[in-house]
């Protein structure tokens, strides 16, 4: 923990790299707003003193003493985007400068400490605290009655519980056009997450178009033209998210959930047999034949440089044996490797070759709890996911999983697609990611979580607002201080005021219960 | 052109081979009944085809899992042989000899409306070059043949709805239909391989099941904007519902902008500006809803659910009591002050006159007397009255006396079934709504022993979520399915998907409602034997792409994807 507050101090004396000007007002009246961020920072101390931005002359700048300055294409677009956003009304140009109205004008130098210790190697560690600290910052912002804009005064510290904040979208069930998932970044934005894992294939369809195998998105997705990511909305996604501080994590699903790889991919899957003959129907993946790993070496070669995260999603998840048994080849290849009947051996020998690929693209893999079950021999910097179990199941898992040294991440409780009626994201608030028996160094070995939205009843259509702002309270969960926010009777309000905020911002964000926005959401 | 059209007419009265014919007589029996439970003497039917038609039920499946149509029309005939249609060419127009014409306004804009879902995708060509196509479709030929198409006449309850088209005629007693059988059409034109639009040959003698086929929509716990309740006004007429029930004020807010009552907006309103509904924006709703065969009925509920009147005229909520001195919190409506009834005869003189329906919406459920029995001005009243301690009697002498009011406006009424089961006593031509989820069955049992008409919500709430496809039990349920005489049966005229506003606002309104809400519709309209959900699932995931492509977020069934995907973030 020393070094942790080692870090602290150090980027404190780093961070006051972002200066804002403001025009100081002095306000007669008894009108107290004290906003709320969401999630919660760490440390906030806001007071009832007040200040009146005129975005006529408000402006987003580097201070002199920056290590970064105007041409950090980052934080200049940041910027740009943050202007509109504190400002949601003067891109429509609202005319005339209100705040002369007030009286005396006063130029002030005010500075706003956004202390941060979260770093990625993947991005300038800097650019993206100050980007959260804008986000913070906009939320500050509110208009009074007459429409001016004020902040008041407040000193924030902040810094995530967590480094893995992740999001899963799932574009294999339904396809999901690029917009929707960039608007889908946009909102992520806001709450802070900074991983965007992209479930991008599986059974219905593969939309990736692989430059190395294009069959498999012409003959595998919905449709070879319509229905598929290209290369450069794949790198529209990333830049996107990268201005962010938003990571993508690619997921390439195997052995299981490969149905519509074998569609452009010959002798890649399992022929399943009904007694002596072949039934025409096909099952996970074959791990007999060395083509099928030649095969996936060449896929992900090409997927590790199209992604440039340091870490890759392996799948490994749900895996049927049913038409392994039956293969009478995939029998034989048993009894030569003695196997017995063991089929999760098999599966071990296939996930063993996967992480030895990757491993050699120097990539960091992930991998559904499942490999961790049925395989104990898997190389110690393999971040395991959990995504299924009852409570008790979850804690018991997180102690096996961080007992034999693993990074592990959770996402059990946090399965969004699985809907009820009422305020469940109630339920999502209250986990405890921590709250299992092990030791210190144990703890610190889960290292986050992710939403997940899986696609079997969700599309374009209904992704927004199934989405928002349910998974804002797994956000706040995996950010702010556990302790600071365990009522959910407090973070009600807070949570009903951010959904607005992202109506306001034009995210299709779903009610938490009766009431009103100022503005209500105007699309259909 | 014409040569075409009598080929295609032609080709309507050959009589098919095999089977269907001997049919046709079954066929007319199901439309008797159906045309006797509407309640109607008369015929309108013209001969060319109505001996033509697929009642099996099976290939009525299969053929329709072709064309997917939605609702399923009562009967249909359908070949291979395709025409072309060109949005250059082809034409929606008035057939000679029918009643109404150029001047109808609700027809033509019903022209141009599906015109456009017709050929709007298609871009906009140049000059088109000249082409000879083997068959094409130039015209629509539109038939009305009642002597009053009732152009400007709002739908009521009595309007009779079936009509009936060729590819070429479409012919229905009034306007209403037309724009049904509009919606059929365009649903039967489709784009071939080469992207362009034909509609294979085709007969649909069509009517619906029940008249009353609703959707509730809930503008007082969320505020929808103007432009949300149009829109889904649209999907109801693609779904072919024609009742929009507007649940338009209760205790969270009071939207409705009163002329006689200003106050009652201006105070209860989430904001007394940007959230409320003007006279000209209510105006606008029955209008449009009135171009698309959707009658218009508002629900002002009361005794209970009135918190939000409360804000914006005093008195007309009981105060309630903790122990001797009043607490600062009101109850429902307060029955026994005459200031209230005062109230409710100017209020309803102006809904009355505001709403053109002939139906008003009273409400009437879930009031608790915890208030009223706190009061002791009420404990008095209730001495005075000989009431005892049964609140229930308060209740129905507050229910009572409004009725009266508002029969005295010339308007019916109705109800949801607490008010029945109350034992007020009701006028003949009320409706009950049974929405309690225990005892369905038993309840409309009562309501129809009792000689009331009714219609049913209760299994159609869908502001329910659960994880899954929850269309299916929607469109499992059989409205006719309690113990009762024919005469009984005839009188569930309809029911009414609900979705209510607790969890729901403007951002998830429409997924939530389609197409889950288009299981309700087929189960109102279409035949009672059209229950196969392996047929309802692959035609309703091709009616959901229908509404996606015209623009309409309609949310997926399950796995899988549309030719043209929702682009409308």
């Amino acid at each position: 923990m020393t070094s942790l507050n080692m870090a602290l101090k150090m980027f404190q004396a780093q961070i006051k790299l972002l200066r804002f000007l403001f025009l100081l007002i002095v306000i007669y009246g008894e009108v107290e707003h004290v906003y709320g961020v969401w999630p919660m920072p760490q440390q906030i101390t806001q007071s009832t003193e007040r200040y009146l931005l005129n975005p006529r002359v408000f402006a987003l700048s580097y201070a002199n003493d920056s290590m970064a300055q105007s041409g950090c294409s980052v934080l200049d677009v940041a910027f740009k985007r943050y202007f509109k956003l504190i400002f949601p009304d003067f891109a429509h140009g609202t005319g005339r400068d209100k705040s002369l109205r007030f009286g005396n004008t006063l130029r002030f130098y005010g500075e706003l400490y956004v202390a941060n210790i979260f770093r990625q190697k993947y991005l300038n560690s800097i650019s993206c605290s100050v980007k959260l600290g804008l986000e913070s910052f906009s939320q500050l912002v509110y208009q009074d009655d007459s429409s001016a804009y004020f902040v008041n005064k407040t000193e924030i510290e902040d810094y995530p519980r967590f480094q893995f904040r992740g999001l899963l979208l799932d574009t294999s069930r339904h396809y999901l056009p690029v917009n929707s998932i960039l608007s889908t970044l946009d909102a992520m934005a806001y709450s802070k997450f900074n991983v965007f894992h992209w479930h991008i294939v599986d059974d219905p369809s593969f939309p990736y178009q692989s430059s190395t195998y294009p069959d498999l998105s012409n003959k595998g997705a919905f449709h070879p033209m319509t229905h598929i990511y290209t290369q450069s909305d794949v790198r529209r996604v990333i830049a996107h998210a990268r201005l962010r501080g938003i990571r993508v994590l690619p997921e390439f699903d195997s052995p299981g959930h490969t149905l519509s790889w074998g569609k452009g991919q010959p002798d890649f899957l399992t022929p399943c047999y009904k007694g002596d003959v072949p039934s025409g129907s096909f099952g996970p993946l074959n791990p007999t034949l060395s083509s099928s790993y030649q095969f996936m070496s060449d896929l992900f070669k090409e997927v590790t440089s199209v992604f440039h995260d340091s870490h890759v999603h392996l799948g490994g998840d749900e895996v049927d044996f049913t038409c392994w048994k039956s293969n009478p080849k995939v029998q034989a290849f048993m009894a030569k490797m003695g196997f017995g009947s063991d089929y999760t051996k098999l599966e071990s020998y296939y996930m063993e070759n996967i992480l030895n690929i990757t491993a050699a693209l120097n990539k960091i893999s992930i991998v559904w709890q499942d490999v961790f079950d049925y395989h104990e021999h898997i190389p110690k910097d393999t971040v395991l996911e959990i995504w299924r179990g009852t409570p008790a199941e979850i804690r018991a898992e997180l102690g096996r999983i961080t007992l034999a040294g693993h990074r592990v991440l959770l996402s059990a409780p946090w399965y969004l697609n699985h809907i009820s009626y009422g305020q469940d994201w109630r339920n999502a608030y209250t986990v405890q990611p921590q709250n299992f028996s092990g030791t210190e160094q144990q703890k610190e070995l889960v290292i986050g979580g992710e939403v997940c939205m899986w696609g079997e009843y969700v599309d374009a259509t209904n992704l927004v607002s199934r989405l928002w702002p349910r998974a804002c309270a797994a956000a706040e969960r995996l950010w702010s201080n556990e302790k600071k926010t365990s009522s959910v009777e407090r973070a009600f309000p807070r949570l009903k005021d951010f959904r607005c905020t992202l109506v306001r911002r034009g995210i299709q964000a779903e009610p938490l219960f009766f009431g009103h926005c100022k503005h209500e959401y105007s699309g259909l | 052109m014409t040569s075409l059209i009598h080929d295609a007419s032609a080709a309507l009265t050959e009589r098919p081979s095999g089977h269907t014919s001997q049919l046709s007589e079954q066929g007319k029996a199901v439309r008797m009944r159906a045309l006797t439970l509407l309640g109607l003497g008369t015929l309108f039917l013209t001969t060319s085809c109505k001996d033509s038609h697929i009642d099996n039920l099976e290939e009525r499946s299969r053929l329709s899992d072709e064309v997917s149509l939605w609702p399923l029309p009562q009967q249909f005939q359908t070949s291979p042989v395709a025409f072309k249609l060109s949005a250059s060419r082809f034409k929606i127009v008035h057939a000679p000899g029918s009643t109404a014409g150029p001047s109808c306004s609700l027809l033509q804009n019903a022209f141009r409306r599906y015109f456009k879902y017709i050929f709007g995708y298609v871009n906009e060509q140049g000059q088109p070059r000249s082409r000879v196509f083997d068959s094409e479709l130039r015209e629509l030929q539109v038939l009305i043949t009642s002597t009053d198409p009732e152009c400007d006449a709002y739908p009521s309850l009595k309007t009779d709805e079936s009509c009936k088209f060729a590819v070429v005629f479409l012919t229905a007693f009034v306007v209403v239909f037309v724009v049904l059988g509009l919606e059929t059409f365009s649903q039967l034109v489709y784009e071939d391989d080469y992207g362009v639009n034909n509609i294979n040959k085709t007969s649909i003698l069509d009517y619906p099941r029940f008249s009353h086929r609703g959707i509730l929509l809930d503008t007082s716990r969320h505020y929808l904007p103007l432009k949300v309740i149009l829109a889904n006004l649209e999907v109801m007429a693609m779904n072919k519902f024609n009742v929009f029930h507007w649940h338009i004020v209760d205790d969270s807010s009071f939207p409705f902008l009163s002329r006689t009552f200003p106050n009652l907006s201006q105070q209860g309103a989430y904001h007394p500006y940007t959230h409320v509904y003007t006279p000209v924006d209510v105006k606008s709703v029955i209008e449009f809803a009135r171009m698309r065969g959707i009658r218009v009925i508002a629900e002002f509920d009361t005794p209970g659910h009135t918190q939000s009147w409360g804000k914006g005229q005093t008195d007309l909520l009981t105060p309630c009591y903790s122990g001797s001195s009043p607490s600062g919190t009101f109850g429902p409506v307060n029955p026994i002050l005459n200031s209230t009834y005062d109230f409710m005869t100017s209020f309803f003189k102006e809904i009355s006159s505001v709403f053109a329906d002939a139906y008003i919406h009273l409400g009437g459920d879930e009031v608790d007397f915890s208030c009223w029995k706190s009061n002791p001005d009420i404990q008095k009243f209730m001495e005075q009255q000989g009431f005892g301690q049964d609140y229930s009697k308060l209740e129905s002498y507050y229910i009572q006396r409004l009725l009266d009011i508002v029969s005295s406006t010339k308007k019916g009424y109705m109800v949801w079934q607490e008010v029945f089961d109350n034992e007020v006593k009701l006028k003949g031509d009320t409706v009950v709504e049974v929405w309690k989820m225990n005892m369905v069955e038993e309840e409309l049992q009562n309501v129809t022993g009792a000689g009331f008409t009714t219609i049913l919500s209760a299994p159609w709430y869908l502001d329910y979520i659960s994880y899954g496809q929850d269309w299916k039990n929607y469109y499992k349920v059989e409205p006719l399915s309690f113990n009762g005489t024919p005469e009984q049966k005839k009188l569930v005229i309809g029911g009414e998907a609900c979705l209510w506003g607790e969890y729901v606002d403007a951002t998830n309104l429409t997924p939530r409602l389609w197409p889950r809400a288009s299981a309700v519709a087929e189960r109102l309209w279409s035949d009672e034997n059209v229950k196969d959900i392996g047929s309802a699932y692959s035609r309703l995931e091709k009616h959901r792409c229908h509404m996606v492509r015209r623009g309409i977020p309609a949310e997926p069934l399950f796995v899988g994807h549309c030719g043209h995907e929702y682009s409308g973030l």
